[in-house]
């Protein structure tokens, strides 16, 4: 496969959601989420009952691919940074380590420069954890459970 | 490219509808959609033109279950089948983990449908997969139409290797589960594989 499969083990999602929930606060967002460039969510932090998590992940993650193929179009690298203004809410999308995408939703009670500076920190942290992250995956060893999975495990799945 | 999660116990896998214009992509989406229950799924996204032909993508989010203490959930996708597309097309395919391949039986689209399948096959390539390693189903679509190509001639076309193929009528539903449970056991069977590597 020529991507490396993304794992999340405990460790990592537990100082990927410190940083997330810090975020909430020292921007003043409403919601915080961060999500792989497939389009699955890794993590969400603020006021997540009020909105679809998953069809946002996908839409985020569609958006970041489209730009991303405008981006190559225009012989860009990528455009690491995208802002939407809404009438009463705004979202902040930022591309981390080529990776993953850290949204960042909040509303009049802050700023997009306050957003921008906090994102900027929030970005360097989360890198590196992604980084650390990835290379744990690629040591030996790291076997997925999934390898002992039996036909009937799979068959039980469909028998509805 | 699948997602575990340990701490959400949770594995999520990509699934790609692909196939030409109007060979009844998002209407298998659709069916799936009014045929799940409530609590396995979630909400039907549809990036369309007013004339609701797709854009960007469909997306449906569907869980199935459990696998030793892991939900298992498929994100499936639609691609905009029409040509001048084809840069979208591209995009939806990057860490895909099963393909269904939804080609229409009608005589004046089989050209449609080799066009299509070549198609997917470049952009896979492009994505750095092979046709003949990702998991893959066909699905032999609108069979109940007058003007339809015989199963045979379709197979012999369409599916020079013998991957798993169903005849289906999406709009009443005919064969719609049945493709994506092939190709969601192809899958979870390719987990095992890596998982075992």
């Amino acid at each position: 496969m020529v991507n490396p499969q993304m794992v999340m083990y405990e460790e990592e999602f537990t100082q990927i959601q410190t940083v997330v929930d810090r975020l909430v606060k020292e921007a003043n967002a409403k919601v915080v989420f961060i999500v792989d460039k497939n389009g699955q969510l890794i993590a969400a932090s603020g006021d997540v009952e009020e909105i679809d998590t998953t069809s946002l992940a996908s839409l985020t993650a569609g958006n970041i691919a489209a730009t991303g193929g405008i981006a190559k179009l225009l012989r860009e690298n990528e455009f690491a940074t995208q802002f939407h203004e809404g009438e009463n809410q705004n979202i902040h999308i930022q591309l981390v380590g080529n990776r993953v995408i850290l949204v960042v939703i909040f509303d009049t009670k802050s700023s997009l420069g306050l957003v921008r500076l906090r994102v900027r920190k929030a970005t360097e942290e989360l890198s590196k954890i992604f980084e650390d992250l990835v290379n744990k995956v690629q040591e030996p060893g790291a076997a997925s459970p999934f390898g002992e999975i039996t036909d009937d495990d799979i068959d039980s799945l469909f028998n509805d | 490219m699948s997602f575990i999660n340990y701490m959400a116990r949770e594995i999520n896998c990509k699934i790609v509808y692909y196939g030409p214009g109007l060979c009844g992509k998002t209407t298998n989406l659709q069916f799936i959609y009014e045929r799940t229950n409530p609590d396995a799924k979630g909400k039907m996204i549809s990036l369309a033109t007013e004339t609701e032909r797709t854009l960007f993508f469909d997306f449906l989010p569907l869980s199935l279950g459990e696998i030793r203490g892991f939900k298992t959930r498929f994100h499936l996708y639609t691609v905009p089948g029409q040509v001048f597309y084809d840069a979208s097309r591209k995009l939806i395919l990057k860490g895909v983990d099963g393909v269904i391949f939804v080609a229409d039986s009608q005589m004046e689209r089989l050209e449609a449908n080799l066009e299509s399948m070549d198609n997917l096959r470049d952009n896979l390539a492009e994505q750095g997969y092979d046709i003949e390693k990702v998991p893959f189903v066909i699905q032999y679509n609108k069979r109940d139409l007058p003007n339809v190509v015989p199963l045979d001639e379709l197979r012999a076309e369409l599916n020079p290797r013998g991957v798993p193929d169903f005849e289906a009528n999406a709009r009443d539903g005919t064969g719609v589960f049945e493709t994506l449970k092939a190709v969601s056991k192809l899958v979870l069977n390719e987990l095992r594989k890596s998982g075992a590597g």
